[in-house]
């Protein structure tokens, strides 16, 4: 179905993440939304195929593509047993398929924890996500692709990201992680745009200027899988 | 304990709402007056510190994010009621995809559509007629895929009603009726016929019935 879109895999990748594997990843690493997924199917070590979609020559809107993700948008996601998109709902998925795999507390081991991290999570893709991945995209990707910026919506972004920011460090103050005591999918969410923000804007400040969101980020920022997915950033610019 | 939810005039609360009486779950509601600026006071702060509603209490226990919500009411009380979340991990993988669509894609455009249409004068501002012309158009795109996957599955998660689909209805009804974009719908065969079988649902009717929307703007 998808085989006009499948490339073979780099050698690298071959060693580390074998064709065997039915578990696919369809879309670039650099994507933020593809990152969160590789961040949590390495917390949860499971091996995985990452598929290459090549956006710069639209093939994320090819009729190929769009059979697995109508809305044109990566990542998509593939196993033995189902085909689906929407990173947090994939990463979902993969906690309840993967339960007893790596971490096995990343979505909580009881219906509480459990429903803390999905609160969080909902925090994260309602008021995190919508200022900061204009904020990525203005300040770390249209400078790349020669787009020109546009100032009023970078301040009137970093004013509401602020303002979430102040929720965070208060409740960050409180709790070591967003939903708890262990790090979660909830933290694990918020990685990927933070990222670009800290390391490739000069916006950084508004959290690591933060006493306590700083030292989460600093704590999160340096779990192993994270580090992996950074790496994998890197070898495919 | 009987579970309290906050804001049931309120779309985002009645999402919730629908959820209990589907899962056959007692609940009180506590009014809050969004106009009044009362999910901003320090007390309502204290529970919700995002200042949004609804959250909702149960003994002890605080928890928001409506979407939050669902998923843990649906999952306490998985053996009682309509079941919302599938039997199979890869059922449940399918609503969950189909709730974040509604999270990301379809919630986004039909907000600041209500805000703009039923609110603006409320709150203060001026109607801003290039936004909502923007909003309907990115809402009729996502309409279009929802057309092409409601002519394939009979509700969006699968085979069965949940809470993929039960996400939707508080804010289409207001695009359905106080915002007079029924032909959004109506255009679209298979959302049409989608539309008319979760808003008949008698949890849904009894929503709307027991907890009327704020007049309008």
């Amino acid at each position: 179905m998808v085989e006009s879109v499948t490339r073979r895999s780099t050698d690298r990748q071959d060693q580390q993440f074998p064709m065997a594997t039915p578990v696919k990843v369809y879309g670039p690493p650099m994507s933020t939304a593809v990152s969160r997924v590789l961040a949590c199917l390495l917390e949860k070590d499971v091996q995985f195929q990452l598929i290459p979609v090549n956006m710069f020559k639209g093939e994320h809107k090819s009729p190929d593509f769009l059979k697995i993700q109508p809305f044109g948008q990566v990542p998509a996601f593939q196993d033995e047993s189902t085909s689906l998109f929407e990173s947090r709902s994939i990463c979902r998925y993969l906690c309840e398929k993967y339960a007893e795999k790596g971490n096995t507390g990343l979505y909580g081991t009881n219906p509480l924890a459990k429903a803390s991290i999905d609160q969080w999570l909902e925090a994260e893709g309602q008021s995190f996500n919508p200022p900061s991945s204009v904020l990525v995209f203005q300040l770390a990707f249209a400078p790349r692709m020669k787009i020109k910026q546009d100032q009023a919506v970078i301040n009137e972004n970093e004013q509401k990201l602020a303002k979430v920011l102040e929720v965070y460090e208060k409740r960050l103050g409180e709790s070591r992680f967003l939903a708890g005591d262990e790090f979660s999918l909830a933290d694990l969410s918020h990685l990927p745009n933070t990222h670009y923000l800290v390391n490739a804007s000069d916006r950084g400040e508004l959290f690591t200027f933060k006493k306590n969101v700083g030292r989460w980020w600093g704590e999160i920022s340096s779990r192993d899988s994270w580090k992996k997915v950074v790496e994998m950033q890197k070898q495919t610019t | 304990m009987v579970v309290k939810v906050y804001g049931p005039a309120y779309a985002s609360p009645k999402r919730v709402l629908v959820c209990l009486i589907e899962k056959e779950v007692e609940f009180e509601t506590v009014p809050v007056d969004l106009l009044k600026g009362e999910h901003k006071d320090p007390e309502y702060l204290k529970l919700q510190p995002f200042g949004t509603i609804p959250v909702t209490q149960d003994g002890e226990y605080t928890l928001y994010e409506s979407r939050a919500i669902l998923r843990y009411y649906a999952e306490k009380y998985k053996s009682q009621g309509t079941d919302l979340l599938g039997k199979t991990v890869e059922e449940r993988g399918l609503v969950e995809n189909w709730l974040e669509v509604e999270a990301q894609s379809y919630h986004p455009p039909i907000y600041t559509l209500t805000i703009q249409i039923l609110f603006s004068s409320k709150l203060g501002f001026p109607r801003d007629e290039n936004l909502i012309k923007e909003s309907e158009e990115k809402l009729a795109k996502v309409l279009d895929i929802y057309e092409e996957r409601l002519s394939k599955s009979k509700y969006l998660g699968g085979d069965f009603f949940s809470l993929a689909d039960l996400s939707h209805l508080p804010f289409t009804q207001y695009l359905v009726d106080q915002m007079g974009k029924e032909y959004m719908i109506r255009s679209r065969k298979h959302v049409s016929a989608w539309w008319d079988d979760i808003s008949s649902r008698p949890s849904w009717q009894k929503v709307l019935q027991l907890y009327p929307a704020p007049s309008k703007n």
